[in-house]
């Protein structure tokens, strides 16, 4: 059997995956990388297409911040030919209860002090501004009108045709069966259909599906899977509705640019699993709530639903650091807010891939906070 | 100018559009779906997902049975909304 080789491999074709490929294609590295479906295919595709400044933690800001700096003009960069739909109609999130007020205006405090302009709205001002919301019984909300919407699917492929386009080679439908190590340190990979590719270092960002893959080099994990569920409707005449999280039953709604409505809503018994399903409790949890709060979307179709797995950690943060392994970087554990970190994810793995040292501090994402009963919680989750 | 062979009519895109696509290396349908929408709208795929699966097929040189289709996701025709909540 031949063994091929590579500079670097990456295992996961989101948007982490196919973001790092264009950042190390751009640097003139030679990547492989391999995805088991087609770029997308997993948290990345399936999310929520929301794009937010709203974090409660100042790591989180800082990428959060650039990821803003980069997206305006990542269309033309990536020059794909493809629409990224990027638009900023702003991201609120609404509180139900003085405690949950409270820890908003606690995380907009600090991206205040990081100039992310961020505001605190009473119902009044939220009445005023959106008449068509019905927010009974709010108390208040969090709201940035530089935060909005990019397209996830277009953004993932966009990437990755462009890494393709600068020399990348990407490779779909290749599923990697596990990870070679040798003396501690990282070999290469071997896919499922008896590839077997070296390189020196080996990226694994496969969100959920890391963590048996992981496994086979005796790194444990602890990112685990959960179903979440969105659905989008027919299109409706544009009037810019942001999105809305309602901090109540986790409900939330916006409208994307085509004029369709994406609506979700949290549901703690769907299962921990990457198998992506459809259930009928979820179309009536889903409506029943935004219905209340947006009543104007009573006459809308909906057209689609679907589901996705995040990759949740126990402190809800990523862990983006070197394995044990030698060579290994990991960048998982995203738990919901993954995808919107493509643009500072690329460019960290990429750092840390040609050892240079990272635009921001990543000590607080080390895989061993675990271990060491240091958790990193970010207070604004979803 | 009007739109002169538009195979997805929900969002509109023509024929050549798809072909210019698919000359670019795009013979997946999955990606052709996410790039251009079809298949995306309110008729589910029914009027455009035949025949783009011919157009790979003939670039391809693969019978339309081997190529890969994309999931096709509930519901199966559009409902309204205040039809799925529960009202009480």
């Amino acid at each position: 059997m031949t063994i091929k080789t590579a500079d670097v491999i990456i295992v996961g074709g989101g948007v982490h995956g196919a973001a790092t490929a264009y950042e190390l294609a751009k640097a003139g590295v030679k990547t492989v990388l391999f995805e088991q479906m087609y770029l997308g295919f997993g948290g990345s595709g399936r999310c929520a297409a929301g794009l937010r400044q709203h974090f409660g933690t100042e790591v989180n800001l800082r990428m959060a911040k650039y990821n803003l700096q980069v997206l305006p003009t990542l269309e033309e960069e990536l020059d794909t030919g493809m629409k990224l739909e990027f638009t900023q109609w702003g991201y609120m999130w609404v509180a139900y209860a003085d405690s949950v007020l409270a820890q908003l205006q606690k995380n907009v405090n600090l991206q205040r002090s990081l100039d992310i302009p961020s505001v605190m709205l009473t119902p009044a001002e939220i009445h005023e501004r959106w008449p068509y919301l019905n927010l009974d019984g709010i108390v208040g909300a969090a709201f940035c009108g530089e935060d909005g919407h990019i397209n996830p699917q277009t953004m993932t492929l966009s990437y990755g045709y462009a890494a393709k386009r600068l020399g990348a080679t990407i490779r779909n439908y290749t599923p990697v069966a596990k990870l070679l190590a040798e003396n501690g340190k990282i070999k290469g990979v071997v896919t499922e259909n008896g590839e077997e590719w070296h390189a020196p270092k080996v990226l694994l960002c496969a969100g959920a599906w890391s963590t048996p893959l992981a496994k086979t080099v005796g790194v444990d994990l602890p990112v685990y899977p959960e179903r979440h569920n969105c659905l989008i409707t027919e299109p409706v005449e544009v009037f810019e509705c942001p999105m809305v999280l309602c901090l109540d039953d986790g409900a939330y709604f916006k409208q994307c640019p085509n004029g369709t409505f994406l609506l979700g809503r949290d549901d703690q018994d769907e299962p921990h699993t990457v198998d992506a399903g459809n259930s009928a409790k979820f179309l009536e949890g889903v409506t029943t709530s935004v219905l209340k709060r947006i009543p104007a979307l009573k006459g809308v179709r909906v057209v689609h639903q679907w589901s996705g797995a995040y990759d949740n950690t126990p402190d809800h943060n990523a862990i983006i650091d070197w394995a044990p392994v030698e060579g290994l970087l990991l960048d998982c554990g995203w738990s919901g807010h993954g995808f919107q970190f493509g643009p500072s994810g690329g460019r960290v793995c990429k750092e840390l891939l040609m050892g240079e040292k990272p635009f921001v501090d990543l000590h607080r994402f080390r895989l061993s906070r675990f271990a060491e009963g240091d958790l990193f919680f970010e207070p604004a989750f979803i | 100018m009007s739109k002169a062979n538009v195979i997805c009519r929900c969002e509109e895109i023509e024929i050549d559009e798809i072909r210019k696509w698919i000359n670019y290396g795009c013979t997946d349908f999955e990606e052709l779906k996410r790039i251009l929408r079809v298949s995306m709208g309110p008729c589910q795929g029914r009027g455009c997902r035949d025949i783009i699966m011919r157009e790979i097929a003939k670039a391809t040189g693969k019978p339309v049975g081997e190529l890969r289709i994309s999931t096709i996701r509930p519901p199966v025709k559009p409902i309204k909304t205040m039809l799925l909540a529960d009202e009480d």
